[in-house]
């Protein structure tokens, strides 16, 4: 690779920034109105933003599979969701756990077809062109420093999936075809 | 001597190991060519459909499928079928996506909307898995229909069913 992509300030930002304790939350599942609705954008020094950045990220802990949870997914339409594929084989570079706001990918490319689930559809899967290569704008929580990560491969994946629940969008939103829907035989 | 016909075969009921391969091989014992075939589940149902091409008739087919509706768990149905030219897409291929909570009429009245502009779906899935109802359709727009303007259609039609719904051109590589 020509460069490392791995941004400092998000490669080294865990939770235990966090001035507060997460929650577990229960994960809304689709039909569900807030998964479908467009996510305000927040202040990142907001106390409530702050204490839903740990809760999402206690969350996506305690839930097996899980490398990524957006707001919408706990119940509350904010632009806010957690991150990390650090465990996953389909990783190549990644930033570790992360929780960022008001993100938007701002360059993509390389598009790639692979098949993603989610915590909010656990009875389906999908198969989903995305960028293998982006680059995201955004906000961390608590001390707002502006970053821009660029994300490759599944990080890069998991990163539009999330930003896309932010948006009001599911994968099922970007299939592929008509036989781009999948029962899911096993689930996690 | 019989001419080569074309023949329609569905065979739809109860699921269970075995039966593309009793159904392909009373086909085969025919002479028959299977040229397009599609199966799935369709709420745990067994649902097959097949063109097949041959010498044989309509009578002969059902003769020898007849094992498998012996015990009433499968309907079999034959019919001959006229050769169809292909058909060439109209313009541009789109997916159409739906989701959301399960009602009567959103298939029905989304898909009139695509049929209003003259758009041909040429495949379909819908699925209910628990509350959730999802549809995916391939969508050919003949080159004079504005998609936007559908999208917007689809969409409002959509709200007013509590139903998201997606218009994205189909992309295909060229490889
Ligand atoms: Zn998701």
């Amino acid at each position: 690779m020509s460069s490392d992509p791995v941004d400092d300030a998000v490669g080294r930002w865990t939770e235990r920034d966090l001035p507060v304790e997460g929650r577990v939350l229960e994960v809304v599942r689709a039909p569900a109105t807030v998964l479908s609705s467009v996510g305000a954008d927040v202040d990142p020094a907001d106390p409530d933003v702050v204490q839903l950045a740990a809760d999402l990220v206690a969350t996506m802990r305690v839930s097996p599979g899980c490398v990524g949870l957006a707001a919408p997914q706990v119940g509350v339409g904010s632009r806010v969701f957690c991150v990390d594929v650090s465990a996953h084989p389909k990783t190549r570079s990644h930033h570790g756990t992360f929780v960022l706001c008001n993100a938007e990918v701002v360059q993509s490319s390389r598009n790639e077809k692979a098949r993603e689930g989610c915590m909010s559809v656990p009875d389906l899967t999908g198969d989903v062109k995305r960028a293998t290569r982006v680059v995201v704008a955004g906000v961390l929580p608590v001390t707002g420093e502006r970053v821009q990560i660029e994300a490759d491969a599944f990080e890069a994946r998991a990163l539009q999936h999330e930003i896309d629940h932010c948006d009001g969008l599911l994968f099922l939103d970007r299939v592929a075809g008509a036989h781009a829907i999948h029962a899911r035989k096993t689930y996690l | 001597m019989t001419a080569v016909s074309l023949h329609a075969i569905t065979v739809l009921g109860h699921d269970r190991p075995g039966i593309i391969a009793e159904t392909t091989r009373a086909l085969a014992g025919l002479g028959l060519n299977i040229e397009d075939s599609t199966m799935t589940l369709l709420r745990g149902h067994f649902a097959m459909m097949l063109i097949c091409a041959g010498e044989a008739s309509s009578g002969d087919i059902e003769h020898a499928l007849s094992a498998l509706t012996e015990d009433g768990s499968l309907t079999v149905s034959v019919r001959e079928v006229p050769e169809e030219p292909e058909h060439a897409a109209l313009g541009t291929t789109y997916v159409l996506t739906v989701h959301g909570g399960d009602r009567a009429g959103i298939v029905s009245t989304l898909v009139g909307e695509v049929a209003r502009v003259g758009g041909n779906i040429t495949d379909l899935t819908t699925r209910l898995s628990g509350d959730l109802y999802v549809l995916a359709a391939e969508v050919d727009l003949p080159a004079e229909v504005d998609a936007d303007a559908l999208q917007a259609q689809l969409r409002s039609a959509g709200d007013d069913l509590g139903v998201g719904v997606a218009l994205r051109r189909m992309e295909s590589d060229e490889l």
